[in-house]
């Protein structure tokens, strides 16, 4: 039966029901509900868990590392300054191949300074060696979630389940939460082989010279693209087990001969799927990266064949450069035997709505010269009259 | 699907509005979908709610932009072209107002009914809290979701003399209104 | 007339209003008022660095900004260091312009801390007000280390196992007057000619200065918006806030409380300690410790003041053309 929930709240659930022992967190809009539920358990006695309230975001993903590497299950939330702040510490997680599960309920990165959803923040530590899932929808952050702790203790990496600030999080919509019975069968309790021990000390973080630093970087990398496996099948399980189909690991929605594809991660997906219901056209394959890292090569190339013309609709920029994701794309499709025409654009910086208009207007947009980067939904209205042009590479 | 915006100011319930409209057809099996716009927390300002209410499952996530209904909670708020921007054609809007609705209408070219939902609150709960008197009135107007939903989704809510006086603010209101007065307008489907 | 210079800018202004008003802060907001109270006491002659938290939110969205000083927004973590940078560089160039710190409890008790430390370790010659709401309000009431015992916030909420906060506020004064700066001070919005006037001391400090400035939120203490000033009285006259000033880490003053209050005064005016006020042991308990905490601010601080004098009055208004500075 599904229940009316806020996003915010139905990942808590299904957090509180993967039996954290801690959680430590910081309050940041538009993540505080999240937090603010599992407060709510605990004090109300529904959850056994220690909430350890921190000073900073550094401080909760310090405190999250503690634990893990102490024997417990762990859990943090954040977003954007967040997600920063706590980067060095993330980049240390991975490294030391610790499991623990964290949300990022997507916001733009100040400055400017926005609250608004956007994916500036977890496409900034795409590279902290993290696995990182996005969720379509706020049904994909309860059953992610709960994926997410399983894959991250049978890998021993982190997992990083990003869901769309506000548009999801905030939102309130009919959802499944199952049974504390059904995860256990699923979840089965944490276990760390590395796990501090006085009767079988080990020392973790050490200082690694550069005759064994290579070797380990590339285990970790080695790790991260075995993940798929363990990612693929955790959708498996979890989906024979409560009864939905997870989504794989790039998502494809259309007709197999399509020759136009849109691809986005998030949110935008729905948004897209109901555009294209309404206007008649040419057939169109929409996309839903669900797996960003590791970056699912082979999944992409099997979801882009046939394709003339492929947009990649991305809610981040890197400044100066192609889309983080745009840029990744391109270099997955180059060697195939006809890559399509990659098209990339951002959509929805800052928290900008992103209307079902969005869908005509990008068919039209690749039929001109566009730039290798650009904002399709840009208000010329709004920029300064004298700006300085520049040369860019036009399509 | 029907599309429904609430505008009202900070501290009345907004989005507490939005959220008990979507629980309710929730609990009838259907889907829905509420979400605010937002501003910075606090009291006072404008904000905007967003409801969608459908027979199959609801996919897009952009904000409401051709409501309609559009339900104001703070009559100041009219006055802002936002907030009847897109109103669909037979559409029509719940005001909490003291003025006649036939008035408003005229003043704004678009189907109004009024009530005096700050009033009716303040004197049912003891403090200006319109949402809920408004929220009677729209499913009464519209037999959206039937008034016993409206009630069964507050009860998650609120609890004891809170409870109790919200419900018999419905009651109270929903007698007073017009039942389906709106209601073919509430099964033509928005755009 | 154009403000080209500064005595333009005091001439064309009687009272100086580094805050403007039309900003979107609540009604009843003790930041807001706070804020306002100490630029007028600072003067046009500052640069201002302003951590993140409700204080910068309600006063600058773009393209409108309600601040009428020099005025600067980085993170949320590191006001200490950017007002350390500003005053290194005004240094520097020679000039005297005086450097504040602007930061709410989250931004100088918790993730502001460490900067805060290095700033006052360093004798940085910066004013370092903390506009203290006891909660992290602009994310919607969460707590910090600022958020009194036994207090309701949406991270330690009551509940059928927890009381609310668990831990005690962090006592950040001591911590600060280890740092042995010049100047140390609490002040609060219920007492604005005490607040000005320890602003004006505190620029005059060559070196870190800090002032605390109690400042009621009625969203998240849960009390009417017109309560915010005598919430903020009652919190001084029950011993819960008390006001006083340290130099080098010494106490040389402490402001008499003729009439001191018991602290349910100051408590059942706030939504956020009703579950205090509940018939269940546990209650009693809390409020006997808060009571007792007061008590022991009243000792420790010597508190207690003569009877009632007619010449003692707050209401004296001191306020001059902006600050010593502009004599």
């Amino acid at each position: 039966m599904p229940q009316a929930l806020e996003g915010s709240q139905a990942i808590a659930h299904a957090v509180a029901l993967c039996r954290p022992q801690v959680v430590a967190a910081y309050p940041i809009t538009p993540q505080t509900h999240i937090v603010e539920r599992i407060a709510k358990f605990i004090a109300d006695g529904k959850l056994r868990c220690e909430l350890v309230s921190v000073e900073s975001e550094f401080s909760a993903a310090s405190v999250v590392l503690g634990a893990a590497c102490a024997g417990s299950r762990a859990y943090t939330a954040t977003a954007s300054q967040g997600i920063l702040l706590m980067t060095e510490v993330l980049y240390n997680i991975s490294g030391l191949r610790v499991p623990l599960v964290m949300t990022c309920a997507n916001r733009a990165v100040s400055a400017p300074l926005s609250i608004w959803n956007d994916q500036q923040d977890s496409m900034a530590v795409r590279d902290a060696g993290w696995i990182q899932l996005y969720c379509a929808d706020n049904q994909a952050a309860v059953d992610m979630t709960i994926q997410a702790f399983r894959i991250a203790e049978r890998c021993e990496l982190p997992v990083m389940v990003c869901v769309d600030g506000f548009t999801l999080t905030h939102t309130l919509e009919p959802l499944e939460v199952p049974s504390q019975e059904l995860v256990d069968k699923f979840l089965p309790p944490y276990r760390f082989a590395r796990a501090l021990d006085p009767l079988a000390p080990l020392s973790m973080g050490t200082l690694v010279a550069p005759e064994y630093f290579t070797e380990a970087r590339h285990l970790h990398h080695e790790a991260l693209l075995a993940a798929e496996q363990e990612i693929v099948a955790a959708a498996e399980d979890w989906g024979a087990l409560c009864g939905r189909k997870q989504s794989p690991l790039v998502e494809v929605d259309g007709p197999a001969d399509a020759k136009i594809g849109i691809l986005t991660l998030g949110s935008v997906f729905g948004t897209l799927l109901d555009a294209r219901d309404q206007v008649p056209g040419p057939p169109v394959k929409l996309m839903h990266l669900r797996c960003f890292r590791p970056f699912p090569v082979a999944a992409l190339r099997a979801a882009c064949a046939g394709l003339h013309d492929l947009i990649v609709l991305e809610r981040a920029i890197a400044p100066g450069a192609d889309g983080a994701v745009g840029a990744e794309v391109r270099s997955a499709l180059a060697e195939t035997g006809k890559p399509p025409r990659v098209h990339n654009f951002a959509v929805g910086l800052g928290g900008r709505d992103v209307p079902l208009s969005i869908y005509a207007h990008l068919l039209q947009a690749i039929t001109k010269p566009h730039p290798r980067m650009s904002a399709i939904d840009l208000r010329p209205e709004v920029l300064p009259a004298d700006l300085p042009t520049h040369q860019e590479t036009r399509r | 699907m029907i599309e429904i915006r609430i505008h009202g100011r900070g501290g009345q319930g907004n989005v507490v509005a939005a959220y008990v409209l979507a629980t309710a057809a929730i609990a009838q099996g259907r889907f829905a979908q509420a979400f605010p716009s937002f501003g910075a927390e606090r009291r006072g300002a404008p904000v905007a709610a967003f409801v969608r209410i459908a027979e199959t499952p609801i996919r897009r996530r952009c904000q409401v932009t051709h409501p309609t209904f559009v339900i104001i909670q703070d009559e100041a708020l009219a006055a802002l072209p936002e907030t009847l921007a897109g109103l669909a054609p037979g559409g029509a809007v719940i005001i909490n107002s003291q003025r006649d609705s036939q008035a408003l209408s005229d003043t704004f070219g678009s189907t109004i009914y009024a009530l005096p939902a700050t009033q009716l609150s303040h004197e049912a709960l003891g403090r200006p809290m319109p949402n809920t008197a408004l929220l009677a009135a729209f499913l009464t107007l519209t037999q959206l979701v039937p008034i016993a939903g409206l009630k069964g989704a507050l009860a998650p809510r609120f609890s004891g003399d809170v409870l109790a006086h919200n419900l018999q603010l419905i009651d109270q209101v929903a007698a007073a209104t017009p039942d389906g007065l709106w209601k073919e307008r509430a099964h033509a489907p928005s755009a | 007339m154009t403000l080209s210079t500064l005595h333009d800018l005091r001439t064309a202004q009687p009272r100086f209003q580094g805050l403007e008003s039309g900003h979107r802060a609540c009604q009843g907001c003790g930041q807001a008022l706070a804020a306002r109270l100490a630029l007028e006491a600072a003067g046009p002659d500052v640069v201002v660095a302003n951590a993140t938290g409700c204080l910068e939110v309600f006063t600058t969205a773009w393209p409108q900004s309600a601040w009428r000083v020099a005025w600067l927004h980085s993170v949320f973590a590191n006001v200490g260091a950017v007002a350390a940078g500003m005053e290194s560089a005004l240094k520097m160039q020679g000039r005297d312009t005086k450097v504040l710190a602007f930061a709410g409890d989250g931004g100088t008790f918790d993730i502001g801390f460490q900067a805060l430390s290095g700033l006052l370790e360093r004798r940085h010659n910066v004013l370092f007000i903390c506009y203290d709401n006891e909660a992290y309000m602009n994310t919607g009431v969460q707590r910090s280390s600022s958020t009194p015992h036994a207090a309701t916030t949406t991270t330690s909420p009551a509940g059928v196992a927890r009381m609310g906060k668990r831990h005690l506020k962090k006592d950040i004064l001591s911590i600060i007057a280890a740092h042995h700066i010049p100047y140390v001070a609490t002040a609060s919005i219920a007492y604005p000619v005490d607040l000005r006037k320890k602003v004006r001391r505190a620029i005059e400090v060559d070196g870190p200065s800090f002032l605390q400035i109690h400042s009621p939120c009625p969203l998240g203490w849960g009390h009417g918006s017109e309560l915010s000033i005598e919430v903020a009285r009652l919190a001084v006259q029950s011993g819960v806030f008390p006001l006083i000033e340290l130099e080098q880490g010494v106490l040389i003053g402490a402001m008499p409380i003729r009439e001191i209050r018991p602290v349910t005064d100051y408590l059942k005016l706030q939504g956020r300690f009703k579950h205090l006020f509940t018939d269940d042991q546990r209650a009693r308990e809390e409020l006997a410790h808060l009571q007792a905490l007061a008590d022991q601010n009243i000792e420790a601080y010597a508190l207690q003041g003569g009877p009632p004098d007619a010449q003692d009055t707050e209401g004296a208004d001191t306020v001059r053309r902006g600050g010593l500075r502009f004599m």
